[in-house]
């Protein structure tokens, strides 16, 4: 989930220090280094066997399908590149992945200056009760999207709604967002920002602990305003914590299922309809496994690539910092 | 974003501090920032509990003030009516069972897998180390998501569709959580089983007597993300079961929603999300800075 590159490069050290232990020859040395091994397979064995029995094995299993025509019921027949060509070609899928798109680029700017947002506000010491707006404001975290997503779908309703009651009263009038194709893909966004954006905060307000202080005081003795200590000295100090949440929000986005299959049913007119909704339908509801794992394969492919680039700007940023 | 994004001036305190510019201000404009700050975080606050409170009130409310125009806040009365229409909907205690031992055992059986392959990594210094720890990383990546119509298939082979075991065995170890682990056993000072190895402990002494109740606050953050998580999720017990007495509470409540008969039955949608969401807000704000401190700590990693 998170990098990664850290992790061999960080113990480095502690084995070039052996462990203190000097054996007397080699034969000592195989024998101890063979228990080790013995050893730590022993401790690694189980884990090892659920991953690689339920992560591995089906990562493979999920390639093949995508080059037939699997239904779960009966012979499946390769097909080649067939399943491909159609989730990039029927306008249908490309819509979904389009919508997914979309809903990331709302999702993660929104998100992430929201949280960044509310991590400033209650990184003032000035503030009163900050135990308590950090309580309330993280509590979205713990409640399910299901149920985020049943409270939405009540507030929202047009017939019933606190919401769009009291936008009537202020004059507004607000129709039913989830039977609109333009508003309904906002909404479901909306409502998995609201859910998530206190995760955000407590990340940010992580980093901004690590601002070391004296470069405010330094910015202030500087005579440089609330805005520009914000874009010279925060925005910079929280670079580290922007590329892993940007890359987790975005990896987030593409996984979007919950809120859809509550609130919309990939609708109205699949203007919902997202990546992770079609495996979905495609594959429990319609039965096209092969396709499915098609589009599977998709998704896997933008989250390593999503992956990636953050391992790359990560071990970059450590070089830098070297 | 909203209102008032202003950068943190800790600056701003009262420490020794050159009284020129006035930033920090006088006593008026420090009161009068003070109270921005307040202001913009009881929107966010309000923004946050605002739906659960509607949860909370809509449970209680009589059928016909929920689905009354216009809506009421307040319910003129309380009332346990919807959560007598809930259990004539689906079987709610059972489905909270199930929720709460699907999750309890994905979470101890991961506690237990995890915290076993995290020790190898971390404090055993065999050859491989860093291969087997590099493929498990790469492997980190990989959405459950994308690997839901293969995992069916074999769920479904072995027979464990509507089974606890398929619900919880493709789950029993995980990447993240042998990571999350991983990382904090590394920062266990060596000494700690040197001194435990010199008195004649084993591989497993080590482990259990001396990394174990060493790593308490990691294990707890992992356990606590992987209760949450599994009481929470929906797609995967979606697929894993169709019996609703075998179905946890989260997609139980789903069914909810597909009544059909126009108006959706909210006021029973609400009593079943507070019985879905009680055990873990009360959990929550009786550990809340376990919860938080293990947010930072996955967010630091980046």
């Amino acid at each position: 989930m998170t990098s990664t590159a850290a992790g061999p490069a960080y113990r480095a050290p502690r084995r070039l220090g052996g462990g203190g232990r000097r054996p007397d020859n080699s034969r000592q040395i195989a024998t101890r280094e063979r228990s080790r091994t013995l050893r730590a397979t022993a401790f690694l064995a189980p884990a090892v066997a659920v991953i690689v029995a339920f992560v591995f094995v089906p990562a493979i299993v999920a390639l093949r399908l995508s080059f037939t025509d699997a239904s779960g019921f009966g012979e499946a027949s390769w097909i080649g590149l067939d399943n491909y060509a159609t989730v990039f070609t029927d306008p249908a899928t490309v819509r979904a992945i389009a919508n997914t798109v979309l809903y990331a680029a709302m999702y993660g700017p929104l998100v992430i200056a929201v949280g960044l947002g509310a991590a400033l506000l209650l990184n003032r010491r000035d503030v009163p009760l900050r135990g308590f707006f950090r309580t309330i404001i993280f509590l979205p975290f713990v409640i399910s999207m299901a149920v985020a997503s049943l409270a939405w779908a009540f507030l929202l309703d047009p017939n019933l709604g606190l919401i769009p009651y009291w936008l009537g009263g202020l004059g507004i009038r607000m129709g039913d967002v989830f039977a609109s194709t333009t508003w309904a893909l906002p909404a479901v966004t909306a409502v998995a920002i609201w859910k998530n954006f206190g995760y955000f905060m407590v990340i940010f307000l992580a980093g901004l602990q690590g601002i070391p202080r004296y470069l405010y005081e330094a910015a202030i003795l500087d005579g440089a305003g609330a805005w520009r200590r914000f874009r010279a000295v925060t925005l910079p100090g929280l670079r580290a914590t922007m590329t892993f949440v940007i890359v987790f929000a975005i990896i987030g986005a593409f996984q979007a299922f919950d809120q859809i299959y509550i609130m919309t049913q990939g609708g109205p007119d699949r203007a919902t309809e997202t990546i992770v909704y079609r495996i979905y339908t495609d594959g429990f509801r319609d039965f096209r496994m092969g396709f499915a794992s098609a589009l599977s394969y998709v998704l896997l492919a933008i989250t390593l690539l999503l992956g990636l680039i953050q391992l790359r700007v990560g071990t970059k940023r450590e070089r830098d910092l070297e | 974003m909203t209102t008032t994004t202003r950068p943190s001036t800790r600056a701003s305190e009262p420490a020794p501090r050159p009284p020129r510019r006035a930033r920090g201000g006088t006593r008026a404009t420090r009161v009068l920032r003070q109270s921005g700050v307040v202001a913009g975080l009881l929107v966010f606050a309000a923004l946050t509990s605002f739906p659960v409170l509607v949860v909370v009130l809509g449970a209680f409310s009589p059928e016909s003030e929920v689905l009354s125009w216009p809506p009421n806040f307040l319910p003129s009365r309380f009332t346990l009516d919807n959560f007598d229409g809930l259990a004539a909907r689906i079987p709610i205690a059972l489905q909270s069972w199930n929720s709460l031992v699907f999750a309890g055992v994905v979470t101890a059986s991961a506690l237990v897998l995890n915290s076993l392959a995290a020790y190898a990594l971390a404090r055993i210094e065999f050859r491989g180390r860093i291969a087997v720890f590099t493929v498990l990383i790469a492997i980190m990546m990989v959405p459950f998501q994308a690997l839901l119509v293969p995992i069916y298939q074999m769920v479904s082979a072995l027979g464990w569709v509507n089974t606890l075991a398929g619900l919880v065995i493709p789950r029993a170890a995980d990447v993240a959580g042998i990571f999350l682990l991983r990382q904090f056993f590394i920062t266990l000072p060596r000494d700690l089983d040197s001194a435990a190895r010199i008195d004649g402990a084993g591989e497993l002494r080590v482990f259990w007597s001396v990394i174990l109740p060493n790593a308490k606050p990691a294990l707890l953050t992992m356990a606590l993300f992987h209760f949450v998580g599994n009481w929470n999720d929906l797609l995967w017990p979606l697929i894993m079961t169709s019996d609703s007495s075998v179905r946890p509470l989260t997609a139980g409540l789903a069914l909810l929603t597909g009544s059909a008969t126009g108006v959706a039955p909210y006021g029973v949608m609400m009593a079943g999300s507070l019985v879905a969401i009680l055990p873990l807000v009360v959990l929550y704000l009786l550990v809340q800075r376990r919860f938080i401190e293990g947010v930072a700590m996955t967010g630091m990693k980046g």
